[in-house]
This record gives structure tokens, sequence and C-alpha cells, in this order.
């Protein structure tokens, strides 16, 4: 089996100390919280190798393509399936009580029919609303911005496949993501 | 083609004329000071409208133009106070119907990456844009400006001049804040947020704050503390935005493009992706009229006019809700 090695280097921009910081507090976070979403039901790569101290983690490799790229080569139906098993997913990973914190269609990888949630370093362990709501934001925002030609289709079956999974504590998690998108200072009032 | 555009979303007053041959003939900048605590939309709209008309004659006399030689009146038509908004356009439209020229809408954010494209020579930037009411990561795609991040709170040009006047520094905050960080040593550890392209700075600030009545940091160190970890997350958004869009170019524009610490990391971040930076110079990154007036114009020549009875302001008018014919 292939392995990768996830290496968070220094970012020359940022103060060393908070850098530092940063980066050892993000490869602890993607390791347990990798564990933690593969126990929910969400695929995520097996982990071979931690190392905070130098922000290393060995996994597996996985040979897929990122979904951002082949959301415009699929059929409408294609489409619309592959969103509401992400949705699917999403809901499974709230309802584990983990937020992605970076949840976009360059964090989820496509294997065949297989996919696979990549990029935890921003996750973090949590059941607030809040920040489910916000997660979910992050997600309508890259359909927005990249996926803008099928945006209302992808976020209805991404929707109809996060109320499957969570269940009743969907409702007030979307409620929350349409509040986030209005509340930076110059958005149109709905 | 001359184009005259009226700037007043905020606590800028801003009048400027620009040529087609991309001249900036006039700039002139009335900011607003209040005399204690943020700005006050009231006041700020009084004030806008007690100076429009000096601000106009010497946006003429500067040119050297008389009114018969301008072609069009811009405005800015949102985002923005609602109050300054509305003095801006009433003088426009005022403009326009005296003068029997057209008038034109422009978008305020749209306008602050146009000029900052016609200021640089940037053709298809990756824009940062940072100031008192916005931080906003964009760039053009398929006849829009679209917003790949942004605040999910208050801006980062906000927390900094919240933060001066809780610590009795000057207004705005950003440079007397960057003057005291260059004495500063010691990195006090404050929340840094950022949610994949987003950020926000409401956390941030009310930490900061506890620090400054806390007495244990001088002021020098919580400065330097509170840009390090700002700037860091700007720097951190926006370089996953760069390698999401793959942009061959990074813009930084907005009144905080002033700050030298961020126009470092700017560049730092495109040199490591291989884009170019451009930081656009102050008089036309702050709020200003020359870029009303240019996107005007640019506008106007892609058959864009705006009739009165469409000319009213939008305050919450975002940034991805305007075409862009011009780019096509």
């Amino acid at each position: 089996m292939k392995a990768l090695s996830k290496i968070r280097r220094p970012k020359g921009y940022r103060h060393p100390e908070l850098d530092n910081r940063l980066r050892r507090s993000r490869t602890k976070a993607e390791a347990d919280i990798i564990h933690r979403a593969k126990r929910s039901g969400v695929p995520t790569p097996l982990l071979y190798h931690v190392d905070p101290d130098n922000a290393v983690i060995v996994m597996e490799y996985i040979d897929g393509v990122k979904v951002r790229d082949v959301v415009d080569m699929l059929s409408d139906e294609e489409r619309k399936e592959l969103f509401t098993r992400i949705g699917g997913y999403a809901g499974r990973l709230h309802g584990a009580g983990i937020i992605h914190g970076d949840l976009t269609t360059s964090n989820i990888l496509k294997q065949g029919d297989r996919l696979v949630f990549i990029d935890f370093g921003l996750a973090e362990v949590s059941t607030e609303v809040e920040k489910r709501g916000v997660d979910l934001n992050l997600m309508n925002r890259m359909l927005t911005s990249t996926h803008y030609r099928h945006q209302e289709e992808l976020l209805a079956a991404f929707v109809e496949g996060y109320r499957e999974t969570l269940g009743a504590e969907a409702e007030e998690a979307l409620t929350r993501m349409e509040e986030v998108a209005k509340r930076g200072r110059y958005i149109e009032k709905k | 083609m001359i184009a005259l555009g009226v700037e007043s979303t905020a606590d800028n007053l801003g009048i400027g004329i620009v040529s087609s041959g991309k001249e900036v003939l006039a700039n002139i900048i009335d900011v607003h000071v209040p005399e204690e605590g943020g700005i006050h939309p009231r006041e700020a709209a009084r004030h806008h409208s007690d100076e429009m008309g000096n601000a106009v004659r010497r946006a003429l006399d500067t040119a050297g133009v008389s009114v018969d030689e301008i072609d069009i009146i811009a405005f800015a038509q949102g985002p923005g106070l609602g109050p300054c908004l509305r003095t801006g356009a009433t003088s426009a439209r005022a403009l326009a119907a005296y003068m029997g020229k057209p008038l034109v809408g422009v978008n305020h954010c749209v306008a602050h990456v146009e000029v900052g494209r016609m200021a640089t020579g940037a053709e298809d930037p990756l824009t940062l844009y940072v100031s008192g009411g916005n931080t906003i990561v964009s760039g053009y795609e398929s006849g829009r400006y679209r917003i790949f991040g942004e605040t999910l709170d208050i801006a980062v040009g906000n927390c900094l001049d919240s933060f001066a006047r809780e610590a009795g520094l000057e207004y705005p905050g950003g440079p007397d804040i960057e003057r005291k960080a260059a004495a500063g040593k010691n990195l006090i550890p404050l929340p840094y947020t950022v949610k994949g392209m987003d950020l926000s700075y409401s956390g941030l600030l009310t930490a900061i704050t506890t620090e400054l009545h806390s007495g244990r940091h001088t002021v020098e160190d919580l400065c330097y503390s509170l840009q390090e970890t700002a700037y860091a997350m700007l720097g951190e958004v926006t370089e996953r935005a760069l390698a999401h869009t793959g942009k061959p170019e990074l813009l930084l524009t907005g009144g905080v493009a002033a700050n030298k610490r961020l126009a470092g990391i700017v560049r730092d971040i495109a040199g490591e992706h291989g884009a170019e930076p451009h930081v656009v110079p102050i008089r036309l990154a702050a709020d200003n009229g020359a870029m009303i007036a240019w996107t005007g114009l640019i506008a106007y020549q892609a058959g864009h006019v705006t009739p009165l009875d469409a000319s009213h302001v939008n305050p919450s008018w975002r940034m991805d809700q305007v075409e862009i014919p011009w780019r096509e």
C-alpha cells in the first residue's frame, strides 16, 4: 500500500512561535479527529505515524481525484447523487461531534465510487450549533464561488443527505448556516 | 472621456475625476473624524453633505476641467452605511440632472479591485481587500468577482480601530499600531481563528482588549501581538485562496494595505506561489472617488447606465452580485 507523508512546513510569513504552535496543534488535531471520523463511519485515510513535534503525519495515500475537479464532468443525476452522499457524511461528522473546519470540495477525494474525507487540520470536537453552521457555510461558499453553475441543485442535494444522517438536529444547523452567511457587515438582507 | 466619481460609503467623502486614458486628474479625500468613538453614520453623512460642494469644486479646480468636459457622473451605490450612501447618491443625481450627464451606480468593493488593476497593471489578480468595513478575498471567474473568503464578523480594520480606541491610540488605528509594534518583542498568545478561507476577528478583539486591561503587557507588545496574529490569519486565507484559484497575480488593497508588515506577508506568499504581487498605492487603496469614477467609466463604456428610478442605494450590495461585462 502506498503511503503519503504530510509535512506542515514552517510558514516564513508567520511569527515562529505562532507558526510552531499552529503546526503542532493542527497535526495533533488532524490525527485525533481522523480516527474519530472513521469511527463515525466517514471514510478517512489510514494513519501510520504521527509526529506533532515535527508536524508530520504518515498516512495512506488515496489514489483519487478532488471532488472539486470532477463536479463539472458528471451528469446531473451523478452530481446530485454525489452531493447527497457528501451531505450524508457531513451529517455523520456533525452527529459524532466533529467540525471539519475546512469543509470544501477540495478536501473530499473521489476514488472510483468511494469518497474519502481529508485535511482535518482545522477540525475540532464540538456539537455547538454555531460551529456546525459555520462548517456548512464553508461548503455553501465553495458552491457559490467555485461551483456557481450548479450551486442551487448541489446545495439542495447536500442538504437532503445532511438531514438524512443528522436527523432532527439538522434543521437548527441549517438555519444557522443561513444566519452565518448574512452576518458579515455587507450582506443583502432577505 | 472623463468621469467624475462620488464616494461616500463610510467616513471618507471622496470626489475623483479620471480620464479614459487612466489619468487620475483629481482625487479629493475629505475624512470625517468623529469627536469620540467610532463612525456615527448620521454625523458622517452630515459631514459629507456639508463638504460636498467644496469637494466637487476642489476636484474640478485640481483637474483643471470645466463642468461641460465631464461625460458621466458615477457614484458608490453600495455597500456601506445607509445615511452616508444616500448623501452621495443625492448629490450625484443632482449633478447628473443639472449637467445633463448619464448617471452610473458603482459597487464600492468592485471599484477597489478595478482601480487597483488600473493603478498596478495587474490583469487577473486574486484580491485581498482589507479595510475598516471589509475583509474579502475575491477573484474574477465567468463574468463575476467571486468571493472565496471573508470575515464572519468584523473587518480586520475594525478590530485594529477598536483596539486603538481602547488603548488610547490615534484614529484610525493601523498606523499608530504599526509604529508601536515595531518596538514590541514578546508575542502574547491570542485566538487565531481561520475557517477554511473565512476568518473571524471578534474573538481576537475581545482577547486583546482583556490583555490590555490586565496591565500585564506593554502597549508595544500588545500592538506587536495583535498585528502578528491578525495579519498571519490574512496570510493564511490568502495563501489558501491563491492555491485554490491558481491566479497569476495577488493584489492587496483597502486602507489596511498601507501596513508594511501586511504588504511583506503578501509579497512572501505571492513569491512562494509564483504569483506577481501588487500593492495599491494608499491614495487609491483607501476609500476614494477616483476608484468610483474609473469603475463608472469602464462600466459606461461597456454599456451600463443607471436610470434615476434604479439609482436607490443598496447598503448590503455584495460584490458577487454584480455582472462584470467589461472583463469578458
